[in-house]
């Protein structure tokens, strides 16, 4: 239902049981926020966003106050902007002055509401308390300086991720954000996901930097580096480049990583494709035997992590294939290297990851080769964005190229372990495919209602009947579980991706301050597979080569070597 | 302190009393027994004396020791009570003394030394009247000569007792004290002639405030929870009293925590409420005692529990202690802190009357405000809406203390002039000049001489700038410094502050920091930094007008009060502090600039050695002197010089 | 008995109660180990099924709450609006001076503890001061020295 409100002497139509905010939004208006999470209900903790509202003493937050019929709303009176720009600079009384060598220079949010509201003098420099910079951690670095108490971080940890690493401590001026005990870190419960990098304002939450030492190794002539890049990484970074959003530039990136100095470069959809493989024969085997189903993917290292965190008991069921980081850091190790000649001890493996967990992953102790990590360094997508401008690539100007071989060639099923459910298609065409030597197409899929928040589905193949459970975000995992413990409904697999929406969404993807972005990185995947021929691992003739080659047979002595890993409780504070 | 109500005791409230308690048909016999529960004729000497958690700190433990003593040794039958308090409290500890029939006489400041020679005398019927501060009037014995009666008291005559009816009178831990002098009756009314509906009309005629410093309509709010359709709601009694100097809820738990359960109990009935909960400050050892007891006497009796008195309603009532926080005074804290989480006020609306805790109607009463319940419901709403003003009906509890001649808890009706207040606290100690009144704690302001004139009430005290608050009242004289006071609220508010909201938690700690700034001398390598000092203070100017406009609860909203009013009415200290670096009340000793007397100083070096800042210079064996502009005040060298050389000015 | 023990004694009476008893659970454990520590956390948090850090965020939200157990004289001192005017600031400056104590610490030798607490309802006595459960009123600086020698020679 419609209503009329007045905003800045002009009448505007708003929706019923909408906020100020809302309506304005949707009208163009623009204020600021701070603390508003899209999909949160509003806090009301930043006070930014205040509006002057006819009839009342005190100013309004938009986010949170209801639109009334005939509301007479002032966005920018001079009582208002004084009161934002006060409280800015009240923030900025705290923070530290050294943006030149922030990580967020150029992208930080507290930096853009400083120069919107004109702020020109600082009034006073005032450091409260500081509490030391927290490196503990493989993927995420803390900088308790910079934080701004906005809330972000504890609200996408605690309600959207359900691993609540974070929480306010203490009280009033003293607050700052901290964990059980103030441990940094690698004591915590924290998982390694990444989200909250994603919605942290400042610099206070950003990634490890891995960039300095991918560097050397690019300008030490004794080392041989190589790189393998995500499914997820070409979509996402077109915007990054000054292109449109909705482009695909897998070809540049190659070219771009070639013309920096890496001397091979591969497509981890390769390896996924090989991942698949393995991942099916093992669904097989266990659907065969009845035993430790459901089988949980186990390429996302936050949701491993997880597990062995809270849920032990389901560590069996666990997938045992590594993930294809790890697949395509172990083959280039123990067989790209000796098929051309090369000393595996001279190669620099790296990885570019739209995920922050992953630079855990890759410096586990299971994730070894005779004492070498299989993958040395990874680097998150907004790194290998900085990496290619720093080297003065000009994206536009070059001409696409082909991965090397032989992980040059990938089915567009290993393209898809980019967005949610995309692995658990993959399996299904491989597995599919496997049992009755053809392709699956969408009319033998059927959807079934588990709970809310999980997508599932069912398929018939020689005879036997798959269902297939897809969750993204952890805090839909504990209802799945309990249907699990229940018995209600038999599982086969449960593919599990910790971000919301899968890999297009992880921890260490391009800033955006719209969700549409992230669902049209999602929407490129899923055309890439519409459009491709070669849509099942199966059909992929590198995978085939490979094994012929090399691996011999799925889930055979080779593969279980280099290809299966194995997982560990871990004691940490819940 | 052990129950005072033997078992027998409450069988006869439960089996014979309330039953009638409605319309008080006993029988002559449960009269005769009733009238023996109000000490109306006693048998043997009756000694009160009233145990408080201000008396205790006066010594009241040991005297009661003391009198037990001396009845153990001189073999006397006698009767000790323990009372609360009359609000006297530099009086304390007051014994009272009833003797077969004779009236009850009040001694004051009975420390245990003193219990020897006034037990001499009283139980051997000499009292000199001048121990004795006042006696009870009775119809049917004889007063004691030369004592003043307690009503003629100025002290007492000029305040309007409702709620503290029975404070000081009756023992605390006696339920059947309580009922013997009219308690529970409005109880048994109401479940016999009202509807909830009734109740709530009948409190919103009386148009009853909030007395916690809210002052919004409680009957109105009271409704709003029965709009909501649900058989589930919840009445809290906020009993956390965190302001700083305000001990008016804690009074009256422990000297009537009857009454405050008797308006819990009607309150919750008047929203249909079948839990009530108690959130008490940790802190008030005493008070949760003595309302875990009543709650306790009344479940034992059946005003608590399962189908109270027959009525079909039903009540449980829990104590919850709260962990100490200001911030959980506001209403959606609170019910944060009830719900096992941090203390941090949500946005509103929702308002809790509507959706509060775990989701449910949930009305937070503060403790005077459900006391006022009983005596409504008894007298009716004409009769407490005779008291008082035209929008502030009823009576009003104030502590006063600060530099008072006699601290003390006082009840006047609406309408009556500040400087009341003022006089019933005695004037100032010690002949004192007169400096400000502070009403209101942290979140009020500090009136002038030339402002009490002004009627206590919740419209007309704010339309000049001033504040009922909840209660607390300071007496200011010229010992105190306006911008010490300032700060010290600011940096409760400070440290009170729950942090949520950036208003609240930057801005309090920023004006802190700026009044910090004017009560000390920072080392500065520029020398003077007035401007500084100056600019602060109108960044106070701003930084209040934003605290009050954006912050999220009343907490941030009302901080900046005390400020402002004290920019206004004392302009002249804060100038003083800024430009003449001097502190008219010596408070600020970081202010002071010291000097070296030349005449007196040896030239030993001692105070150069010591001074952190370096800044007394001069030769050996020669006078010394001191920088002014390296000087931060702190006294260092005046301690070390021990020829007496060092003053400041 | 050892502490874990105790804690689960205290949890089995809450037994039936939801996350929204943590406080009262947290101020029983506290009365009866004399502060909180990490091991109470983790036994609370894995009964109630809470996350550890919601306990830690709220046990530091409170000014009951302490990790820091109280030394042998535990020294509880009124800075309320009238304790604060006859002089309390003097007193808490003492005691940072000569004994280093600041609120909310213990001295190293374990002999004092201090908490700055609002109001004790005692406005008439001030500057009180309570040690161990004992009062003390009109305490000014000199009298807290005398006081706190005599404790010391306990």
């Amino acid at each position: 239902m419609n209503i009329n409100i007045e905003v800045n002497n002009r009448t505007l139509q708003a929706h019923k049981g909408e906020t100020i905010l809302e309506a304005l939004n949707r009208n163009g208006i623009r204020v600021p926020t701070l603390c508003n999470m899209a999909d949160l209900t509003p806090t009301g903790a930043c006070r930014l966003c205040v509006v002057e509202v006819d009839g009342r003493d005190n100013l309004v937050t938009s986010c949170s106050q209801m639109v009334e019929e005939g509301m007479r709303i002032n966005t920018h009176s001079p009582r208002v902007v004084r009161a934002r720009k006060t409280l800015v600079e009240l923030l900025l009384a705290n923070h530290p002055d050294d943006c030149l060598y922030c990580e967020r220079n150029g992208s930080c949010e507290l930096q853009d509401l400083a120069a919107e509201l004109h702020i020109r003098e600082r009034k006073v420099l005032h450091k409260s308390f500081t509490q030391k910079l927290d490196l503990s951690s493989p993927s995420i670095v803390r900088d308790p300086a910079k934080c701004i108490l906005c809330g972000r971080c504890i609200r996408i940890c605690d309600e959207v991720q359900s691993v609540s690493t974070f929480e306010f401590v203490n009280r009033g001026c003293n607050m700052y954000v901290g964990t059980t005990m103030s441990r940094d870190l690698n004591f915590s419960n924290c998982i390694g996901c990444g989200q909250c990098v994603l919605v942290c304002p400042t610099g206070a939450l950003h990634e490890r930097q891995n960039v300095a030492e991918v560097m050397d190794a690019l300008s030490n002539p004794e080392i041989i580096p190589i790189v393998q890049i995500a499914p997820s990484i070409s979509v996402s970074v077109a915007t990054e480049f000054g292109l449109k959003p909705s482009k695909d530039v897998n070809g540049l990136l190659y070219t771009a990583l070639r013309k920096i100095g890496f001397k091979y470069v591969f497509d981890t959809a390769v390896a996924a494709d090989i991942a698949t493989s393995e991942m099916a024969s093992e669904l097989i085997a266990r659907k065969e035997s009845g035993n430790n189903l459901p089988m949980f993917s186990s390429c996302c290292p936050a949701w491993v992590k997880f597990v062995e965190q809270w849920y032990p008991n389901y560590i069996p069921a666990l997938s045992a294939v590594k993930s294809p980081q790890q697949v395509m850091g172990s083959l280039i190790r123990n067989y790209f290297a000796s098929a051309n000649g090369i000393n595996p001890s001279k190669i620099f493996s790296v990885s570019v990851m739209p995920c922050l967990a992953k630079k855990f992953e890759a410096q586990r102790e299971e994730m070894t080769t005779r004492g070498l990590s299989d993958v040395d360094s990874v680097i998150s997508t907004r790194e290998l964005v900085r990496l290619i401008k720093l080297y003065g690539v000009d994206i536009q100007g070059v001409e696409p190229q082909h991965a090397d071989k032989p992980f040059n060639i990938r089915s567009s099923a290993g393209k898809l372990f980019g967005i949610s459910g995309g692995s658990a298609e993959a399996l299904a065409r491989m597995v599919y495919f496997k049992l009755t030597s053809k392709e699956i197409n969408d009319s033998k899929i059927n959807e079934i209602k588990i709970v809310s928040g999980v997508k599932a589905y069912s398929f018939n193949a020689a005879g036997k009947t798959f269902t297939f459970a897809v969750v993204n975000g952890l805090k839909n995992i504990h209802s799945i579980l309990q249907v699990l413990v229940s018995g209600e409904v038999k599982l086969d697999y449960i593919e599990v991706m910790a971000c919301t929406g899968g890999c297009v969404n992880g921890g260490g993807q391009p800033y955006v301050d719209d969700d549409k972005f992230v669902k049209l990185r999602a929407k490129t995947i899923a055309e890439i597979d519409e459009a491709e021929g070669i849509k099942c691992a199966a059909r992929n003739p590198v995978v085939q080569a490979i094994y012929d080659d090399f691996l011999g047979e799925t889930g055979g002595e080779k593969s279980k070597k280099f290809l299966y890993t194995r997982y560990s409780k871990r004691e940490v504070l819940l | 302190m052990a129950r005072c109500d033997s078992k027998s005791e409450l069988t006869f409230l439960k089996d014979e009393v309330i039953s009638h308690l409605h319309d008080e048909s006993w029988t002559a016999e449960v009269n005769a027994k009733l009238s023996s529960i109000r000490h109306e004729r006693v048998r043997q000497p009756v000694i009160f004396i009233g145990i408080t958690t201000s008396s205790i700190v006066a010594g009241a433990l040991k005297t009661k020791a003391a009198i037990e003593q001396y009845l153990d040794d001189y073999a006397i039958d006698a009767d000790v009570i323990c009372v609360g308090s009359h609000g006297l409290c530099s009086r304390e500890p007051i014994v009272e003394i009833q003797l077969p029939g004779r009236t009850r006489v009040a001694f004051t400041n009975v420390t245990d030394d003193r219990v020897n020679s006034i037990l001499d005398g009283a139980l051997n019927g000499f009292i000199q009247p001048e121990n004795a501060l006042f006696q009870y009037h009775s119809d049917i014995h004889e007063p004691w000569h030369g004592i003043p009666f307690r009503h003629e008291l100025p002290f007492f005559k000029k305040q309007n007792r409702v709620l503290l009816k029975n404070a000081g009178i009756i023992c605390p831990d006696s339920i059947a004290e309580y009922v013997a002098h009219g308690g529970y009756r409005a109880l048994a009314k109401s479940f016999r002639k009202y509807t909830c509906d009734d109740i709530c009309r009948i409190v919103e005629e009386s148009g009853l405030r909030g007395r916690g410093g809210g002052s919004y309509p409680t009957g109105i709010k009271w409704r709003k929870a029965l709009q909501v359709a649900t058989n589930e709601r919840y009445l809290i009694c906020n009993a956390d009293e965190s302001d700083p100097g305000g001990f008016m809820d804690r009074l009256l738990i422990e000297s009537d925590p009857h009454r405050v359960i008797e308006g819990i109990i009607l309150s919750s009935y008047a929203i249909s409420a079948n839990k009530a909960i108690v959130y008490i400050r940790d802190r008030y050892k005493m008070a949760i005692k003595r309302i875990q007891n009543a709650i306790e006497q009344a479940y034992e009796v059946g005003l608590l529990g399962y189908d109270i008195m027959g009525s079909g309603y039903s009540l449980d009532i829990e104590v919850r202690k709260g962990p100490g926080a200001y911030v959980c005074g506001e209403e959606t804290a609170l019910i944060k802190s009830l719900e096992g989480k941090r203390g941090m006020p949500s946005i509103k609306p929702p308002y809790p009357s509507e959706i509060g805790l775990n989701g449910k109607p949930t009305i937070i009463n503060n403790v005077e405000t459900l006391a006022n319940i009983p005596e409504i419901i008894n007298n009716g709403s004409q009769w407490f809406a005779s008291l008082g003003t035209e929008n502030s009906k009823g009576t009003k509890i104030f502590s006063i203390n600060g530099q008072a001649a006699q601290t003390c808890l006082v009840e006047i009706s609406f309408g009556t002039p500040l400087a009341v207040l003022l006089e019933l606290a005695g004037g100032v100690k010690d002949g004192r000049t007169f400096k400000a009144l502070h009403l209101g704690g942290p979140s009020g302001v500090s009136i002038t001489a030339d402002e009490l004139d002004a009627p206590i009430d919740f419209d007309e005290l704010p339309q000049r700038g001033i504040i009922v608050g909840s209660g607390g009242v300071q007496v200011l004289d010229d010992t105190v410094c306006m911008v010490d006071l300032v700060k010290y609220f600011m940096h409760f508010i400070r440290n009170e502050s729950c942090g949520k909201c950036i208003p609240c938690r930057e801005g309090s700690n920023r004006m802190y920091q700026i009044l910090d700034n004017i009560s000390k001398r920072p080392i500065s390598k520029e020398g003077h930094n007035t401007l500084e000092r100056f600019k602060g203070v109108i960044q106070l100017e701003t930084l209040a007008e934003v605290m009050r406009d954006t912050s999220l609860c009343g907490l941030g909203q009302t901080a900046p009060k005390p400020i402002l009013k004290a920019l206004k009415s004392f302009r002249e200290e804060f100038e003083e502090h800024i430009f003449d670096r001097k502190c008219r009340a010596s408070v600020c000793r970081d202010l002071r600039t010291f000097y070296i007397d030349i005449d007196k100083c040896t030239g030993c070096t001692a105070c150069a050695k010591k001074c952190p800042t370096q800044a007394i210079y001069g030769t050996p064996r020669s006078p010394y002197f001191i920088v002014e502009e390296r000087c931060i005040g702190c006294g260092i060298c005046q301690e070390t010089c021990k020829f007496g050389a060092v003053f400041f000015k | 008995m050892s502490n874990a023990e105790k804690i689960e004694e205290i949890l089995d009476r809450y037994s039936y109660s939801g996350p929204d008893s943590l406080i009262p659970i947290l101020q029983d454990i506290q009365n009866e180990l004399g502060c909180l520590n990490e091991e109470a956390i983790v036994l609370v948090g894995r009964k109630l099924n809470l996350p550890t850090s919601k306990i830690y965020g709220l046990a530091t939200f409170y000014n009951q709450f302490k990790f820091e157990s109280k030394g042998k004289n535990h020294i509880c001192l009124c800075n309320g609006t009238s304790c604060r005017l006859k002089g309390a600031k003097w007193n808490m400056v003492y005691l940072e001076e000569n004994l280093k104590l600041k609120n909310g610490q213990t001295t190293r030798n374990g002999q004092f503890s201090l908490e700055v607490v609002t109001c004790m309802g005692a406005c008439e006595h001030g500057p009180v001061i309570s040690i161990n459960d004992e009062y003390y009123r009109g305490v000014d600086p000199e009298k807290l020295k005398t006081i706190l020698n005599d404790l010391t020679q306990e």
